[in-house]
């Protein structure tokens, strides 16, 4: 039996949404993107154009959630498949977009580079239990205009994995979509096969940018999957109960299934988020808090509910630097998010609020993933009945090493981690050199990456590639990329 | 020769039901028994026991490779007129006086036999002088003393001091072992050496093998 996590009835689900619907058919939703309320308008929303606001209708929302799919596939760079983002398949991320990588060598924070960025992403193709890449932070040595673009273009030329990004501006989305079609060949090809996740934010509360309306829009429209990232913000930008904040949650996240649906009936669509509750202590948004765990869970039961797939940032931690606080938080985030069976768990390698990645950290996080499978793997029956003939084995042998059931079973039964876990004695830990965490993290991260083979993208795709993102940075007035590791 | 290599490789793959057809075709072929015995069977536990040290097999992998070992010895045994089956030495094992724990000490005996030692285990609750009146009958080189609570760690001490009293010290090397003892406590009660798991203590016997 698979171990299953539940925070809501399905009365309570039905109450929530019932009155998130309320709210966006009386209130209504605040969209800064005139072409995307002439598109609700035309669909039968009421629009306020002087405050840019659309009050959609009842039909309207159960028009959208009908033509919302139960699911999708993801496949990597060669075209496999990796991702089938149903039911509740776990797959997990690194924390997308930090502004920060915690370098090892000095334990302190700086600004990412494009040398960074390689390390990362031929990192994460190694990492067996993170099954996507994100692009997880922004290198600083290319202009912000080309920021987004850039790391997609690293992404898919260092790792073979699948991509959660996003889009900062619109006219980004033309050529980020363009080096997707460089890897798939024709828009038809990538539309069978999606490449990536797109994060499209609303801004709390119950509001949509100019941008992320738009980028949203684009995305349906070519078939791109996008994930709803809503974070309201419990006490602060949404109600201090976990329940109000669900209801604004599922109010800001319906507004972009409606605006997604109405893009393109069919589009694919994670329902996901990054909601926190709000410290007013320090006045900051901690995901590692319980509370933010809870409804993080919780609107995945509202969104499968709904008849969607689900997406959530959970497994990270705000903690500073690779410590028991990071461990703690990402450990009980991970396990609930797997024990909920939210479909795509972003997260890993994330410190310091959604602001800082860490390699280090990145590698540990896998094996909490790792742990979170055998997990929700669950007790299953072995053979173990009738169950006389196995102890009458064990008692005249004395031990069952290398019994018959042992050797069928063991690697199915027992989840053995990496070295980064230390499992040894204390005279064989201190006998081989007493690493601590950090050090075992660092000489892990080494191994893999000395271990890294290039992908295995056609050497014209890689050129096409090059070639698209020079263009790209010609016109934001870079005239060469930052040097990088072929 | 091809047939001893792969002989050697069905021991490393733990596969005794190989290892046994190929000793009968190796005998069949009128192979010399010490030939099959050191080019073919302990060859491959030459490999099993490198492969276990460095971390690339595990535990399991070594007994069902010392299993394998024990099939193809089984038929080559009888052919082996005059001459016993080669061992790497003899150790005597035990939990001592008033310690009833024996499963490390268990896992260190199932170790030292497919690493092809000789094992006498006395069992648990072993008296003192028991351990060194067997160790000089059976000419055992190790003494191997295993404890799991403090309280029993001191008997270690007094099969030391037997040892040294009878003037067996540069004859027989005691190795020490179990959760609460450490290399300190070791050095403290002049063990000659201590094992911090099973497949450290099979490193350090054939180490004090070496020596004595």
């Amino acid at each position: 039996m698979r171990p299953k996590l539940r925070f809501l009835d399905d009365d309570l689900i039905e109450a929530i949404v019932a009155e998130a619907r309320q709210v966006l058919c009386e209130l209504g939703v605040e969209i800064h993107n005139h072409s995307v309320l002439d598109l609700l308008g035309d669909l039968g929303a009421d629009i306020d154009r002087v405050h840019r606001r659309a009050r959609f209708t009842q039909g309207l929302i159960d028009k959208a959630l009908e033509t919302a799919p139960r699911g999708f596939k993801l496949y990597d760079v060669l075209g496999n498949e990796t991702h089938d983002f149903s039911g509740d398949h776990v797959y997990f991320t690194p924390g997308s977009a930090a502004i920060n990588i915690l370098d090892n060598e000095t334990g302190l924070i700086r600004k990412p580079t494009t040398a960074d960025y390689v390390r990362y992403a031929r990192l994460a193709g190694s990492l067996e239990n993170i099954a996507s890449q994100s692009t997880a932070f922004i290198p600083a040595d290319v202009p912000e205009t080309i920021s987004d673009s850039y790391r997609l273009f690293l992404s898919l030329l260092y790792c073979e994995k699948p991509v959660v990004t996003g889009a900062f501006t619109i006219e980004a989305f033309a050529v980020m979509r363009d080096l997707q079609l460089a890897v798939r060949g024709s828009p038809g090809a990538l539309e069978a096969r999606p490449l990536t996740v797109f994060s499209c934010c609303p801004t709390s509360p119950i509001k949509w940018s100019d941008v992320t309306s738009q980028n949203l829009v684009d995305c349906a429209r070519h078939g791109i999957p996008v994930e709803f990232i809503s974070m309201p913000l419990s006490g602060f930008m949404a109600p201090v109960s976990l329940v109000g904040t669900l209801i604004q949650h599922t109010a800001e996240t319906l507004s972009g299934v409606v605006i997604c649906q109405a893009a393109r009936p069919g589009a694919p669509m994670l329902y996901g988020g990054s909601p926190a509750v709000f410290d007013v202590r320090y006045e900051t948004t901690p995901m590692g808090a319980v509370e933010t765990m809870m409804v993080d869970c919780a609107y995945s039961e509202i969104g499968k509910h709904l008849g969607m797939p689900t997406q959530a940032y959970i497994s990270l931690s705000d903690a500073k630097q690779l410590d028991a606080q990071a461990g703690l938080e990402s450990s009980m985030g991970a396990t609930l998010a797997a024990l909920s069976g939210i479909n795509n768990v972003s997260g890993p390698g994330m410190l310091d609020f959604e602001s800082c990645q860490s390699l280090e950290k990145l590698v540990v996080d896998n094996e909490i993933c790792g742990m979170t499978y055998r997990l929700i793997g669950g007790i299953e029956p072995r053979e173990d009945f009738p169950a006389i003939p196995l102890f009458q084995e064990l008692l005249r042998d004395k031990h069952l090493l290398i019994a018959k059931h042992t050797r069928k079973y063991w690697k199915k039964e027992i989840r053995y981690p990496g070295p980064v876990i230390d499992r040894a004695n204390r005279a064989r830990w201190q006998e081989e050199g007493g690493l601590s965490l950090r050090e075992r993290a660092a000489g892990a991260v080494k191994r893999r990456l000395e271990a890294w083979t290039p992908s295995r993208l056609p050497e014209e795709t890689k050129r096409e590639l090059v070639r698209l993102i020079s263009r790209e940075a010609a016109r934001h007035g870079m005239d060469r990329l930052p040097e990088r590791e072929v | 020769m091809e047939l001893l290599k792969d002989l050697a490789l069905a021991l490393e793959r733990g596969d005794d039901e190989r290892v046994a057809d190929l000793t009968r075709a190796a005998i069949d072929m009128a192979i010399s028994p010490h030939t099959i015995v050191n080019d073919g069977l302990v060859a491959g536990m030459n490999v099993v026991g490198e492969q276990f040290r460095i971390h690339e097999i595990f535990l399991p992998d070594v007994l069902l490779a010392a299993r394998a070992m024990n099939a193809g010895l089984d038929l080559v045994k009888p052919l082996l007129v005059g001459d016993a089956v080669p061992s790497l030495g003899t150790v005597v094992l035990g939990s001592v006086k008033g310690d009833m724990h024996d499963i490390g000490k268990n896992l260190v005996g199932i170790m030292l036999k497919g690493a092809g030692f000789d094992v006498v285990d006395l069992g648990n609750d072993v008296d003192p002088i028991a351990f060194v009146d067997v160790a000089v009958a059976k000419g055992a080189r190790v003494i191997g003393l295993s404890a799991l609570i403090t309280t029993t760690m001191p008997v270690m001490k007094e099969v030391i001091d037997i040892v040294a009293e009878r003037g067996l010290k540069d004859a027989i090397r005691v190795i020490v072992g179990g959760a609460p003892v450490s290399r300190a406590f070791a050095e403290q009660i002049g063990a000659d050496d201590y094992g911090y798991d099973a497949a450290n203590a099979v490193e350090r016997v054939r180490a004090l093998m070496a020596s004595s």
